[in-house]
């Protein structure tokens, strides 16, 4: 089996962690997407 | 085998973001994919069973968090048909959890989830298909019409048969849809009993069901199914938590690829052609189908290799169906944009 450690946290702080996690990613590439989003369409559009 | 092939160090956690990646787009773009596809891929990868499945509940409970947000910014979440589906599908759930238990009792458990798996995964996939080929074309899924109006052309013939048993309570969905509150339960119940009886988030079902019987836009379809996900993934991840079958090093980088090709997924579904997302839905449906019945049959042969074949087949199917999403909504921007500025001679 492939390792990946397991993080001793209980089951809410995990499913905690997943949900933190998610709502970050969310935001975080929100904002990279907006920052983006014009120049990667351009470059696209321009093909 | 595939763990020597990886090693160690930052190739596994990089390999599950790429993998994130792709069912990201899946997940956003058809409003499913998730378990379907990461549970198998975990097996193969000599996790437990119960890590494989807890850890896969946990990543869809993530990402239906993620799209889920992201549909609602499009406007494409039924909050009230949602509700009411959670409570149907609840019901279903423990009810078929109920005949998974007296099944195991009678011996026949696994031969009967194996068939009623490949089965409906192969009548949805084939029915799926065959209505998006019979369509017109034409029409792409406009998100500013999502409380408009629906044409009652493209409502399918059994959503209107099920619009027409006037039961009350009714309720007024987007779209101006009407349906009684009994037959939204109904459904829902139908759909929860699958989903329930082969353990499985249930999207493959659900979303067809809101359109085929339902009557919801196929773009309300998928968001208010991964509304549901996210309520029937957190319970479910947090059950398998309480186990410590919850493994963060593996959903947090799975989640982090697929977060991002979630947003790839459902931005893609504002510029595919509606009935091309039906027919990439089939097909992956089918060849999902296809991937259950060889790793069953192998089993029945004792086939090492069966199971192999069968991850590769999922993965390709998806690895496809995800680069056709991509390239058809490159190739829709392009001929927006010639479209929004023709060139002068």
């Amino acid at each position: 089996m492939i390792a990946v450690p397991a993080l001793p946290v209980d089951a809410l702080s995990t499913v905690g962690a997943v949900l933190l996690e998610a709502i970050v990613l969310y935001v975080g590439y929100g904002l990279l997407v907006s920052t983006l989003e014009s120049r990667v369409t351009a470059a696209i559009t321009e093909r | 085998m595939i763990g020597e092939l990886l090693g160690s160090g930052m190739a596994l956690p990089a390999m599950f973001v790429g993998f994130g990646l792709l069912i990201g787009i899946l997940f956003g773009f058809f409003g499913m994919g998730g378990s379907f596809l990461v549970t198998p891929a975990l097996l193969v990868m000599g996790y437990p069973s119960r890590v494989a499945v807890g850890s896969g509940l946990a990543f869809v409970f993530g990402t239906a968090v993620i799209a889920t947000l992201k549909h609602r910014d499009l406007g494409q979440v039924d909050y009230k048909l949602g509700v009411s589906m959670i409570i149907g599908t609840t019901i279903g759930i423990e009810v078929g959890k109920e005949m998974v238990v007296y099944l195991e009792e009678l011996g026949l458990a696994g031969s009967v989830i194996s068939v009623i798996y490949v089965g409906l995964l192969g009548g949805i996939g084939l029915f799926v298909t065959r209505e998006a080929l019979k369509g017109g074309g034409g029409g792409g899924v406009d998100h500013d019409d999502a409380d408009g109006e629906i044409d009652a052309d493209d409502i399918p013939d059994i959503a209107k048969k099920i619009q027409s048993y006037r039961v009350p309570p009714m309720l007024t969905l987007r779209g101006g849809v009407q349906v009684s509150l009994w037959m939204i339960l109904a459904v829902a119940f139908a759909t929860g009993l699958l989903s329930g009886l082969l353990g499985v988030g249930g999207g493959f079902i659900r979303m067809p069901a809101l359109f085929y019987l339902i009557g919801v836009p196929v773009p309300i379809a998928v968001g208010t199914d991964l509304f549901e996900i996210v309520f029937s993934g957190g319970i479910g991840s947090l059950l398998y938590a309480e186990l410590g079958a919850v493994n963060l090093g593996i959903v947090v980088p799975l989640l982090a690829g697929s977060a991002l090709g979630a947003r790839l997924g459902s931005a893609a579904t504002s510029l595919v052609d509606e009935d091309g997302i039906k027919v990439y839905f089939g097909l992956m449906l089918l060849g999902g189908a296809v991937a259950v019945a060889i790793q069953e049959g192998g089993k029945a042969l004792d086939l090492p290799g069966a199971q192999v074949v069968s991850l590769l087949l999922i993965v390709a199917s998806a690895l496809l169906v995800a680069g056709a999403v991509v390239v058809s909504s490159v190739r829709a921007l392009q001929r927006r944009e010639s479209a929004a500025s023709p060139a002068a001679d």
